[in-house]
């Protein structure tokens, strides 16, 4: 699977996140197209369900962004988000999904390098892993 | 006019369900004057030959309780699905795939593995393991087949109604039969139970805020008796779980474990108590919550326990 090219969901916060993925873009600064951004308000907002419905139809990671600790929009939704995703990465474990697919990081309206550096890293981790369905076949019969 | 014809059957599950349907008490004398049973392995003598010859349509209800895990389980329950008019999951293993459904972070051979040589007492140094078909001199023998993964019986047959709970409580059950017998069925696709809200609905503990440093497993501590368990640290599945038991378990100290399945509207049982559950831990510092996560020593099967088949991923990876 040499020409593998991930599906990667990033779930980014309105207030820092998707303004530092913007930033990114005005500034022209190239990174891998294998992500997928979904907007939303706070980081908070992202239930583990949705990471577990982005695997489960078809992505091969799941990037949630948020502002730094202390920064939140609404003050502590990004903490929130650091509980569940902490939980949600021991119950993944169990289920045999590899740690590197999930990856919760915070990225500033300022930080359009970081963002970058992150999408860069999460792509170059997930080609490594393959994709995510190929070895979680349901089997039918047998 | 004329009596219904009512099935139930028994496939992946423990039996429970079963003595759950005689739960309903002297209500069964209004059920026998209403219905009669037409195929009931564990009480009456009928063949699955005979339920094949039955025309198709012909059974009113069929009160179906159990996993789908063999090839047989498959086979009645598509063969009950084309003699029967209603088809309801009754119980969470045919609803969500409950406890046998747990076998599906694992797959056939690691549980064959474990099942017939490496438990300790287990005797098998050539590992020998169940074959589907035998030559003996009298012929060829055939058992059904074990599937890798646990089904529910919605991800098998088209199902009409859902009855929830391991097993249904008694008002549950009558809920669903009183409807059949009465002819006043609710919508397609309805989870019959009383309620349509969470077991803290209906749960009498004082419930205050909640704000977790540390969770304890129900041997670690004794609760107090008047307040919400799930305050206390005990994994209390209440807030993620339809009511309609009558919150038994946690007037009992024991915190519920969720066999009610979802609340109106969820989609996934497990990533809903885990988001509710993280949220409500009493810390900002990584390392911090980290320790306190890890204080749940099994999540994805306390989680998952009534519904890892019916949930998103339905099953774990193995490699």
């Amino acid at each position: 699977m040499d020409n593998f090219e991930p599906k990667i969901v990033a779930f980014c916060c309105n207030w820092c996140s998707y303004a530092g993925a913007d930033l990114a873009g005005t500034s022209r600064i190239q990174y891998p197209p294998n992500i997928r951004i979904i907007r939303v308000m706070c980081s908070g907002r992202v239930s583990p369900l949705f990471v577990l419905k982005a695997l489960s139809v078809g992505a091969d990671g799941v990037l949630v962004l948020g502002c730094h600790p202390g920064d939140c929009h609404y003050i502590e939704g990004n903490y929130k988000t650091l509980r569940r995703i902490a939980l949600l990465k021991n119950m993944l474990a169990q289920m045999g999904i590899e740690d590197e697919r999930i990856r919760l990081d915070w990225v500033s309206a300022s930080e359009g390098n970081r963002f970058v550096s992150i999408v860069s890293d999460i792509t170059k981790k997930v080609k490594a892993l393959g994709p995510f369905r190929k070895n979680f076949e349901e089997k039918e019969h047998g | 006019m004329a009596k219904l014809k009512v099935a139930l059957y028994w496939a992946a599950s423990c039996g429970g369900c079963e003595i759950a349907t005689l739960q309903i008490g002297e209500k069964i004398l209004k059920l026998a004057e209403a219905a009669d049973i037409v195929f009931w392995p564990v009480a009456v003598d009928v063949k699955y030959a005979d339920v094949g010859k039955m025309p198709d349509k012909s059974i009113d209800a069929c009160l179906f309780n159990g996993a789908i895990r063999t090839s047989e389980n498959e086979h009645i329950a598509k063969l009950l699905r084309a003699k029967s008019k209603l088809m309801i999951a009754y119980g969470s293993c045919a609803y969500e795939g409950c406890i046998p459904g747990l076998a599906n972070f694992y797959n056939r051979q690691m549980i064959f593995n474990r099942a017939y040589v490496e438990t300790p007492s287990t005797d098998n140094p050539k590992k020998i393991y169940p074959q589907m078909r035998v030559k003996v001199p009298e012929g060829e023998l055939e058992i059904p087949e074990f599937y890798d993964t646990v089904k529910t019986l919605a991800q098998t047959v088209d199902v009409d109604y859902f009855v929830p709970g391991c097993p249904p409580e008694e008002k549950s059950t009558w809920l669903a039969l009183e409807a059949l017998i009465e002819g006043k069925l609710p919508p397609k696709g309805t989870v019959i139970s009383p309620s349509t809200k969470a077991v803290c609905d209906e749960c009498p503990r004082k419930k205050e805020e909640k704000k977790i440093k540390k969770f304890y497993r129900p041997y670690e501590i004794i609760p107090e008796p008047e307040k919400c368990l799930l305050e206390q640290g005990l994994l209390c599945y209440g807030i993620a779980t339809r009511g309609g038991c009558g919150a038994l378990c946690p007037q009992a100290n024991m915190p519920c474990t969720g066999c009610y399945g979802p609340v109106e509207g969820v989609i996934d049982q497990g990533a809903h108590f885990l988001s509710a559950l993280s949220s409500i831990i009493d810390s900002n510092d990584p390392e911090e919550i980290q320790k306190i996560v890890n204080d749940i020593p099994d999540p994805a099967g306390t989680f998952y326990r009534y519904s890892l088949p019916a949930s998103l991923l339905r099953r774990a990876r193995i490699k």
